[in-house]
C-alpha cells in the first residue's frame, strides 16, 4: 500500500516537472500540493471500491503488435485515399459481424480501437463474442484480415488473471 | 553541424506538408462521400494519418526538448481518444436506427436487439 502511494507520488511529480519545465521554488510548491491532494482523493476512491485496471499485457509482443498497426494504418489510409481521389468513388459498404477471442477488457478495447484507427473500418457495436463492424469499401478477404489481426492481439495476452 | 540540421529540417517539412495533404484529403473525403457512414470513414484518415505525421514532424522540428515530449504524450492520447470518440458517434448512429446502405449483393448484419425497449415486457 506505502510502496503504491509512494509510486504514484513520484509518477505524478515526474509528469509535473515534465509538463511545466519550469524550476522555481513557487511551481514546484504547486506541483507538491497538486500531487498530495490528488493523492488524498486517489486513497478516498481507493477506499471506496478497491477497484484497480490489470494490464494483463506481453510488452515486448505489444511493441511489436503496434509497429504492426502502424505498418496496417498506413496501407488503410492509402487505400481510402485512393477512394476519396478516384473519379467514380467505388464505395461499396457493408455491416458485418467479426468475432473477438480476447480474454481481457484490456485486449477487447485494444481489438476495438484498432479496428476503428485502420481507415476504411469502424467498430459499431459490441455485444458478446461480437463486435459490429462497418467498412466502406468491402472485400471478401476482410474478414480474414480482421481475424487476423484478431490473433495477434490474443497473442499479445498474458495467459491466466480472471 | 549545419548539414544535419539541414536533413532534420527537410524531414520535418516532408512530414508535416504531407500530413497537412492527408487532413485535406480527409476533409474533401467528408465534403464528397454520399452518405454519414462514409464520411466517418474520410474523417478517421485525418484523425489518423494526418495527425500521426504532423506530430513527428513538429516533434523532429522541436528537437530534443520538453516540448517534443508534451507532443507525444498529446500523439498518445489523440491515438487513444480518436478511435473511441469515432466510435461513440458510429454507435449513437446505430442505436437511433441510422443503418448504411448496403453495396450491391450484400446484406448488412442486424444488431442484436437493445434490451428494456418496453414493448416486450408489457
Amino acid at each position: 500500500m506505502l510502496v503504491r502511494t509512494i509510486g504514484t507520488a513520484v509518477v505524478l511529480f515526474a509528469l509535473w516537472l515534465l509538463m511545466s519545465g519550469i524550476f522555481e521554488p513557487l511551481i514546484i510548491g504547486l506541483g507538491a500540493a497538486s500531487v498530495l491532494l490528488t493523492l488524498f482523493i486517489t486513497g478516498k476512491m481507493d477506499a471506496q471500491d478497491g477497484d484497480r485496471p490489470e494490464l494483463l499485457l506481453a510488452p515486448v509482443k505489444y511493441i511489436k503488435y503496434l509497429a504492426w498497426l502502424m505498418l496496417e494504418i498506413a496501407r488503410a489510409n492509402w487505400a481510402v485515399t485512393k477512394i476519396i481521389l478516384a473519379r467514380d468513388m467505388p464505395i461499396r459498404q457493408h455491416l458485418f459481424k467479426t468475432p473477438y477471442t480476447q480474454k481481457t477488457d484490456v485486449g477487447q478495447v485494444i481489438f476495438a480501437n484498432s479496428i476503428t484507427l485502420t481507415p476504411g473500418t469502424i467498430t459499431v457495436e459490441t455485444e458478446d463474442g461480437n463486435f459490429l463492424v462497418h467498412a466502406v469499401s468491402y472485400s471478401e478477404d476482410d474478414p480474414e484480415a480482421l481475424a487476423d489481426m484478431d490473433a495477434r492481439i490474443t497473442a499479445c495476452e498474458i495467459a491466466g488473471g480472471a | 553541424m549545419s548539414a544535419l540540421e539541414t536533413v532534420i529540417n527537410l524531414l520535418s517539412w516532408f512530414f508535416i506538408v504531407s500530413g497537412s495533404v492527408f487532413v485535406v484529403i480527409g476533409a474533401v473525403g467528408t465534403l464528397r462521400f454520399p452518405d454519414f457512414w462514409s464520411r466517418l470513414h474520410a474523417a478517421s484518415i485525418t484523425d489518423s494519418a494526418g495527425m500521426i505525421l504532423l506530430v513527428i514532424g513538429m516533434c523532429l522540428q522541436a528537437g530534443l526538448t520538453l516540448v517534443t515530449v508534451k507532443l507525444l504524450i498529446i500523439g498518445v492520447f489523440l491515438f487513444i481518444t480518436g478511435p473511441t470518440s469515432t466510435h461513440a458517434v458510429a454507435n449513437a448512429a446505430l442505436v437511433t436506427g441510422l443503418r448504411p446502405p448496403e453495396g450491391e449483393g450484400l446484406t448488412g448484419a442486424e444488431p442484436e436487439p437493445l434490451e428494456a425497449d418496453g414493448d416486450d415486457n408489457a
